[in-house]
C-alpha cells in the first residue's frame, strides 16, 4: 500500500478510486459487471451470510457471470437476514432479504441473468448523506 | 435482458399481509393473464416498505409510482389504467398531508425521508475491510481538512457549534468535553473510544464498528489533534470478535497508508490507536470504571471530580467518547456545524441510531433525526407490533432507562423529552413490549441484569438492587402486598439518590417508570393475585372448561407430571397442586377446552 503523505495525495487517490471504484476489481470494468454485496455483520453471519457469500462466489464463476462479490456491514434489516444487495450494470441496486440457498439460486438465474425480479425485495426506506464539501 | 418491461411490487410485510396483500397479488396476476400481459409485466411480493400506516402498498417499476391503501378489487383499475393506458390512478396515490397534492414518485414522499443515515452512511455500503472504499466515500478528508486548514480551537468551536451531545447516553456536549480536555496541560493525553456496549438489545456500536471502522479511527485522530493528544485507545469488549478483527484490519491499513502514525499528511501531527479489551462488564461502560479496567485494575467507578478530562487514564487528561459520537464527527467537519445543527430538535441536534428489538416486525438498526416520534419509529419504520398484537410499552435506554406507554407515543424523541417522560435516551436500545408482556416480570428482568452487573462497590446498588429484585420476585409469586408497592418506590428513590455511579443511579428506572405507567397491573398482582398479561406462573391456573372437553385424553397423555385425570370420553380435570403450568396441555387441546384463570 502506498503512503499518503499529503492532503493533495489523499484527494488524488479519492478521485482515482471514485472514477473507477477500481478497488473491488482489478481487471474488469466495475460498471459492466454485476456487483453483489453481502451484509456480513455478526448478525448476518450468524444467520448464514457466509454460506450465501461463498455460494455466490462459486456459482457466479461456474455459471459464467462476470461479477464480483464483496462483503459489507450491517444494512439494518436484521429481521430479514441474510440480506444482499445486487447491482446490475446501469441500474439501481436492489436489496433482497431472507436469502437462503434456494433464493440465492433464483437471484442468479432470474434477476442476475434476465433482470426478472424475484420475491424478497426490501424497498429502500431511508436517505443517506453525501459528504461532498 | 428481461422479458418483462414492467414490475409490480406488492408489499408482503406483516401488516400489509394482514390487509390482504396476498389477494392483491392474485388479482393482479389474474387481471394480467386476462389481458395477455403475463409475459411483459411481473408481479413480485416484497418485504416491508415501512409505510404500514398507508398499506397495502403497490409500487410500479420502472416509473416508481406508489399506490397506497390498495384493495384487492383495485387490481383491475391498476392494470387497465396504469399498465394499459399509461395513466396513473389518482385516487390511489399518496396525498401529501400538508400540500394535499397527490405524490406519485416515491422519491418525493416525505415518508421515505424519515430515516436519515449520517452515522450509518457507509454501513452496509462499503467493504469495511478495504480502506480504499472508505477513501472513495470521502474518508479521511475531514482529518485532512482539520490538520491543514483548522486550528485545534477552531475544530472544538465547530464541534461545539454543531450541538452534538454524547451518544453514549448521558448527552454531555461533545465540544465542551473536548474543550475541557484541551485546557488541561500535560505531556501526554489520551483519546479513548468507549465501545463497551452492554445494554440488552443494543447493537448500534457493534454495527458501526463492523460496518465502518475507519469513521471512528478518523474521528479519534481529529479529537487527538483538537485536545493535543497523539494516543488513541479503543476499549472494546471481547464478546465482539468480528468488530475487533475489523478494527485491527482498519488500524493496520490506516497505518500502512500513513493515515495513522507519525507525520500524518506531512503536517507533523502524530496519532496512533491501540485496542484494549474488556471482559464484558456493564459497569465498564461508565467512563471512570472503563479507565480503571484499561489500567488493569478492577472495573469500579470512582467519584467525579476529578473528571477524566483532568485525571483519567494513568492520571493523564483523557477524553472518552462513544463510538456513535465519534462516527458523526467526520460528517460534522466536512458538512459543517450549521448543517448538523439544522437537523434535530432545539436542544438535541443531529440524528440518532436506534436498535429496534422485541415484539416488533422489522427488528433492525435505524437512524432518524432527533425529534422523530416514537410512533413513527415503531409503527412506520418498525412496521408495527408482531403478530397483530397490541402495543403495550417501549423500554428505551436499556436497563437504565424507563418504560414508556401508549400515551408517550407522540413525543418527539430527544434527550430532554425522554427524561421528562421518565425514561432516558441511553445508548439507543429500544425494546418493544406487547400485550403479553407482564410489567412486573419485565422490571424484575431488568433488575436481574443490574444485580448481576453491579460491581459491588457501593451499598445502595449492591444491596438495594438485590432487595428490589427480591421484592419484585415476591410480587410475581403472589406474595406481595400494597405496602410492598410503597416499599418498592421508596427504595428505588433512595437507590437513585445515593448510588455512586450511573449504573446504580439509573437501575431503579424500569421499576419506577413501570409502576408509574402500569400501576393497575402492579395492584392486580398484589391485591387480586392475578397477572393480567398471563406471564406470572404462580398467579395462573390452567383449568378445563367442561363444556368444551370431549374426553379425548390428549391433554392427559401430554402432561409431563400426570396432573390431568379423567376417563375416556369423560370430562378431564387438572390438579392444580401437581400442575407445573408448562402449557403443554393447552397447546395440545383441539377443542379450546383449556384456559388460564
Amino acid at each position: 500500500m502506498s503512503k499518503i503523505t499529503s492532503l493533495a495525495d489523499l484527494k488524488k487517490k479519492r478521485e482515482e478510486l471514485q472514477s473507477g471504484f477500481g478497488i473491488r476489481v482489478k481487471a474488469i470494468d466495475p460498471e459492466n459487471v454485476v456487483q453483489v454485496k453481502v451484509a456480513m455483520a455478526t448478525c448476518g453471519i450468524a444467520s448464514g451470510a457466509k454460506a450465501i457469500m461463498e455460494f455466490f462466489m462459486e456459482q457466479l464463476e461456474r455459471r459464467n457471470v462476470a461479477a464480483f462479490v464483496t462483503q459489507t456491514g450491517c444494512m439494518g434489516y436484521c429481521y430479514a437476514e441474510p440480506t444482499i444487495e445486487v447491482k446490475l450494470p446501469g441500474q439501481d441496486p436492489v436489496v433482497f432479504g431472507f436469502v437462503d440457498l434456494k433464493r440465492a439460486d433464483q437471484i442468479i438465474e432470474k434477476y442476475i441473468k434476465t433482470g426478472e425480479l424475484v420475491d424478497g425485495i426490501i424497498p429502500v426506506n431511508y436517505q443517506t448523506i453525501d459528504l461532498k464539501e | 435482458m428481461s422479458k418483462y418491461s414492467m414490475h409490480l411490487l406488492v408489499c408482503g410485510g406483516t401488516s400489509c399481509h394482514a390487509s390482504e396483500s396476498d389477494a392483491i397479488v392474485c388479482n393482479l396476476r389474474d387481471e394480467l393473464e386476462a389481458k395477455g400481459l403475463m409475459d411483459s409485466v411481473q408481479v413480485i411480493m416484497t418485504g416491508c416498505f415501512g409505510f404500514c400506516e398507508k398499506g397495502p402498498i403497490v409500487k410500479v417499476m420502472p416509473d416508481n409510482t406508489i399506490y397506497v391503501g390498495v384493495k384487492p378489487e383495485d387490481a383491475q383499475t391498476i392494470v387497465e389504467e396504469h399498465i394499459i393506458k399509461g395513466k396513473k390512478v389518482t385516487r390511489l396515490l399518496y396525498k401529501d398531508p400538508i400540500t394535499k397534492e397527490s405524490v406519485s414518485d416515491s422519491k418525493d414522499m416525505g415518508f421515505f425521508k424519515k430515516q436519515l443515515r449520517v452515522v450509518l452512511r457507509n454501513c452496509g455500503f462499503i467493504n469495511p475491510e478495504n480502506i480504499d472504499e472508505y477513501i472513495a466515500r470521502d474518508g479521511y478528508q475531514a482529518l485532512g481538512k482539520v490538520l491543514t486548514a483548522m486550528t485545534p480551537e477552531e475544530v472544538i468551536k465547530e464541534v461545539k457549534a454543531s450541538g452534538q451531545r454524547g451518544r453514549g447516553g448521558a448527552g454531555f456536549s461533545t465540544g465542551l468535553k473536548w474543550e475541557l480536555a484541551r485546557k488541561n496541560q500535560s505531556d501526554v493525553k489520551y483519546v479513548v473510544c468507549n465501545a463497551d456496549e452492554g445494554d440488552p438489545g443494543a447493537f448500534m456500536d457493534r454495527s458501526v464498528l463492523e460496518g465502518d471502522p475507519h469513521s471512528v479511527l478518523e474521528a479519534m485522530a481529529i479529537c487527538g489533534y483538537s485536545i493535543g493528544s497523539s494516543n488513541g485507545l479503543i476499549y472494546i469488549r471481547a464478546e465482539y470478535p468480528l468488530a475487533i478483527e475489523r478494527l485491527k484490519i482498519a488500524i493496520n491499513q490506516a497505518r500502512e497508508s500513513g493515515l495513522l502514525g507519525n507525520n500524518i499528511f506531512g503536517t507533523g501531527f502524530n496519532f496512533d490507536i491501540k485496542l484494549r479489551y474488556g471482559a464484558g462488564a456493564f459497569v465498564c461502560g461508565e467512563e471512570t470504571a472503563l479507565i480503571h479496567s484499561m489500567e488493569g485494575l478492577r472495573g469500579e467507578p470512582t467519584v467525579k471530580p476529578p473528571f477524566p478530562a483532568e485525571a483519567g487514564y494513568e492520571g493523564k487528561p483523557t477524553n472518552v467518547n462513544n463510538v456513535e459520537t465519534f462516527a458523526a464527527i467526520p460528517a460534522i467537519i466536512l458538512k459543517g456545524a450549521k448543517w448538523f445543527a439544522s437537523i434535530g430538535t432545539e436542544k438535541s441536534k443531529g440524528t440518532k441510531v436506534f436498535a429496534l428489538a422485541g415484539k416488533i416486525n422489522n427488528v433492525g438498526l435505524i437512524e432518524v433525526p432527533m425529534g422523530t416520534t416514537l410512533r413513527e419509529v415503531i409503527f412506520e419504520i418498525g412496521g408495527g407490533i408482531r403478530n397483530g398484537k397490541k402495543f403495550k410499552g417501549i423500554q428505551t435506554g436499556g436497563p437504565s432507562g424507563g418504560c414508556l406507554s401508549e400515551k408517550h407515543l407522540d413525543i418527539p424523541i430527544d434527550f430532554d423529552n425522554l427524561i421528562a417522560a421518565g425514561s432516558i435516551m441511553g445508548s439507543g436500545a429500544m425494546i418493544i413490549l406487547d400485550e403479553d408482556d407482564c410489567m412486573v416480570s419485565m422490571a424484575k428482568f431488568f433488575l436481574q441484569f443490574t444485580v448481576e452487573e453491579s460491581c459491588g462497590k457501593c451499598a445502595p446498588c449492591r444491596i438495594g438492587n438485590k432487595r428490589l429484585h427480591e421484592l419484585l420476585g415476591q410480587i410475581c409469586e403472589g406474595k406481595g402486598s400494597l405496602k410492598d408497592l410503597d416499599r418498592l418506590k421508596n427504595m428505588s428513590l433512595v437507590i437513585k439518590d445515593t448510588a455512586l455511579c450511573g449504573l446504580g443511579q439509573t437501575s431503579p428506572n424500569p421499576v419506577l417508570s413501570m409502576m408509574e405507567n402500569y400501576y393497575d397491573e402492579y395492584v392486580a398482582h398484589v391485591t387480586d393475585k392475578k397477572c393480567p398479561a398471563g406471564q406470572c406462573k404462580s398467579l395462573m391456573e390452567y383449568v378445563i372448561n367442561p363444556e368444551n372437553c370431549v374426553g379425548c385424553t390428549a391433554c392427559a397423555r401430554v402432561c409431563p407430571v400426570n396432573a390431568i385425570s379423567g376417563q375416556r370420553k369423560e370430562i378431564h380435570h387438572i390438579n392444580p397442586s401437581i400442575c407445573i403450568k408448562c402449557g403443554a396441555c393447552m397447546e395440545k387441546c383441539k377443542f379450546d377446552a383449556i384456559f388460564i384463570r
